[in-house]
């Protein structure tokens, strides 16, 4: 039985996440990994948008930002519990993402990047300056999730680390077993039609705008779910989360492992979490190493880490 | 032949090992990225005083081992460096958060595992309300308003107009000095922001002058920002008393905003400042005079409020594990709540269970720049 690529992909991540704890030499890499799977679930959206759809938005880290300060600021100002918020958060960027997308997505070439540079840098803009709200700059305190101490009482103990490393790797799965999905159905085959040809996609009957439409809301929507668990992982959170900067390290994360490839996505954004812990003795020259790999990657291996490597040892199998 | 070189290898080290029983103390700080300029000398001053202190045959007999992280500024690293320090490192305690926000970050996972953490941010809400392991070194802006304010009473000042930087450090100031300024009977009837980046503030300024009935003008900020509202000041030929916060008390101030524009500024700054003017029975004289000489030859360039922070951290923290006469982090946090009397550069620090930050008042000195030297005011 040949296994297809999708149920490839999410044995060998199942796989992964619950191997890996046998190997951590201390309770800190249990962080490493959470923070891993949170990034890894943003760069799955990107993937969505930009390596199926062929849409960049440089605004993504704005999604993150309402989706963490959803869990600061629902369960003080609305009484929601903190889950409750994360589908709040997750429905605000999903409207804005709308909003913001649907004028724009009429419009052909690289109008996206634009406009969401300018949406992204207005939230980060918003969260810092509405200080009554949130607190500005110095950032604000989340709440407690309350699902590690119900876990406690079921007989369960994780330790906080354990508890993130678990539930962010089982949200991972979910996110990636979700694009996996569209990926193969007649959405995801018609955005890659389009991101292959939009005139021929337009000539067969497509409706352009609308699937781009489509993508955008959805990688919003995973943006903004790992903007949710960070904020509850860290029980705070700053206006950092909604930085540019931020949003070109996703975009970074999936172009480094394979835009077109969840697989890959996941492992570029494993690989630019795991560099800056593994180069700390060398801090003063942590960019410059993650510059070099980035330009090492575009010269030879141009689809991204992932899809060139299998397409090397498919080419040799053949 | 081999053999005896590895059983004398062996020997060696078996008889090192007491000796190389060491304690680990960790560190998080922002010595790259936005806040840097208070992140890089607080690194080069603990990497100094670790070295130093290991020069002068460690602490309790044993060796001490800095681990140091750069956080870059961004709270969630500075919480994953806390938690590598903690459960990788294996640290008695932790220094750092140059900032608010990293600092924070580093509080929730140092309170989780009970270790010690002694921060060098400003704000208030780090140790209040009081969370039993973490401790600060840095006055909080609450009472830079207040010093200000006390000498604004003295010269008869009623009425001021505020322009504060739109950061963290200027919005949390601008919220602290409005809501003490009418316990000293000041009333602020202009209250300005400016974003940190901008160039030119002469609009705020222009309308601060214009508000009828301002008597000084109060700028919290940080970084440039201030240094231009200065340079603006002058050029706008303001005459009424200008007075600045101890973000900007620091030489560097005085050059951006060049001496001819900062004559006449007053601010409340450190006794590291004015070393050289303390009188001779001040008791922070000898502390102050050591770090100044000891950073100046050792870095090549002034000492600054900001590397002061993390001294004063640093001699909380070794001070306690002295004291205690162990580095288990129950007994260093225990030690450290008992400081009483400590002299350091920042003030003289007496932490009780209800105070973790452990300054009064008389931690700040009221300085005017004049001849684009510090000099005391009395």
């Amino acid at each position: 039985m040949r296994l297809t690529t999708k149920t490839a992909t999410l044995l060998a991540l199942v796989a992964l996440i619950a191997l890996a704890p046998l190997f951590f030499p201390s309770a800190f890499y249990y962080r490493v990994g959470a923070l891993i799977f949170v990034n890894g679930l943003a760069v799955t959206g990107i993937v969505i948008l930009t390596g199926w759809a062929g849409q960049i938005s440089l605004g993504h880290a704005g999604f993150a930002g309402i989706g963490a300060y959803a869990c600061a600021l629902a369960p003080v100002h609305l009484g929601l519990h903190p889950a409750l918020a994360i589908l709040l958060g997750a429905g605000v960027s999903a409207v804005l993402a709308w909003l913001v997308g649907r004028p724009i997505l009429r419009l052909k070439g690289y109008y996206l990047g634009v406009a969401s540079l300018g949406m992204g840098i207005l939230i980060s803009m918003v969260l810092n300056n509405e200080r009554d709200l949130t607190r500005g700059p110095d950032g604000i305190d989340v709440p407690d999730l309350g699902l590690r101490a119900a876990l406690k009482t079921a007989g369960l103990d994780l330790s906080n680390g354990e508890f993130w490393y678990a539930l962010c790797g089982i949200v991972l799965v979910l996110g990636a077993w979700l694009a996996l999905n569209l990926h193969d159905s007649p959405t995801g085959r018609a955005l890659r039609a389009l991101h292959g040809s939009e005139v021929a996609a337009r000539t067969v009957g497509m409706d352009v705008p609308r699937l781009k439409l489509q993508a955008f809301v959805i990688s919003a929507v995973y943006a903004s779910v790992s903007g949710s668990l960070l904020a509850l992982q860290n029980r705070f959170i700053t206006p950092d989360v909604a930085g540019f900067m931020h949003s070109v390290e996703m975009v970074t994360m999936a172009v480094l492992g394979g835009v077109g490839s969840v697989a890959g996505a996941i492992f570029g954004a494993a690989v630019l979490t795991l560099l800056p812990q593994m180069l700390t003795v060398f801090a003063e020259y942590e960019q410059l190493v993650l510059g070099l790999v980035m330009v090492l990657v575009m010269i030879f291996l141009r689809e991204g880490v992932v899809p060139s490597i299998l397409r090397k040892l498919r080419g040799t199998g053949e | 032949m081999k053999t005896f070189l590895t059983t004398t290898a062996i020997a060696a080290f078996a008889l090192a090992a007491p000796a190389m029983a060491e304690i680990r103390i960790g560190a998080s700080l922002s010595a790259t990225g936005p806040a840097a300029f208070l992140g890089d000398p607080e690194l080069k001053t603990l990497e100094m005083l670790v070295e130093d202190q290991n020069a002068r045959g460690g602490l309790n007999g044993e060796q001490i081992e800095l681990i140091a992280y750069d956080d870059g500024g961004d709270p969630n690293k500075a919480r994953t460096f806390a938690t590598r320090l903690i459960e990788d490192d294996e640290v008695v305690a932790i220094i750092g958060g140059t900032t608010t926000g990293t600092t924070m970050s580093i509080l929730s996972v140092a309170e989780d595992a009970e270790i010690p953490f002694i921060s060098l941010a400003g704000a208030i809400d780090i140790i209040s309300p009081v969370k039993p392991h973490t401790f600060k070194t840095p006055h909080t802006d609450r009472m830079a308003c207040q010093k200000i304010f006390e000498d604004m009473q003295k010269r008869a000042i009623g009425k001021i107009g505020m322009l504060s930087g739109t950061d963290g450090f200027g919005a949390s100031m601008q919220a602290q000095c409005k809501d003490v300024a009418p316990d000293y009977g000041i009333e602020i009837v202009a209250d300005e922001t400016y974003d940190p980046k901008d160039a030119d503030m002469t609009a705020q300024l222009t309308k601060i002058r214009g508000t009828a009935g301002v008597q000084a003008i109060l700028n919290p900020g940080f970084g440039q920002g201030p240094s231009i509202v200065t340079r603006n000041y002058r050029q706008l030929a303001i005459d009424l008393p200008f007075y600045q916060s101890h973000g900007v008390a620091s030489d560097g101030f005085i050059d951006l905003a060049g001496a001819e524009a900062a004559e006449g500024v007053r601010l409340p700054g450190t006794a590291l400042l004015v070393a050289d003017l303390l009188a001779e029975n001040d008791p922070q004289k000898p502390v102050v005079a050591a770090y100044k000489a000891m950073f100046e030859e050792k870095t090549g360039t002034p000492v600054g409020t900001f590397g002061g922070y993390a001294h004063d951290a640093w001699l909380i923290l070794t001070d306690a594990i002295g004291r205690a006469g162990s580095a288990e982090p129950a007994a260093i946090r225990d030690a450290i709540e008992a400081t009483t009397g400590l002299a350091g550069t920042t003030g003289i620090y007496n932490m009780t269970p209800e105070d973790h930050l452990g300054l009064d008042l008389s931690a700040f000195r009221l300085l005017e720049i004049k001849g684009g030297k510090w000099t005391l005011v009395e």
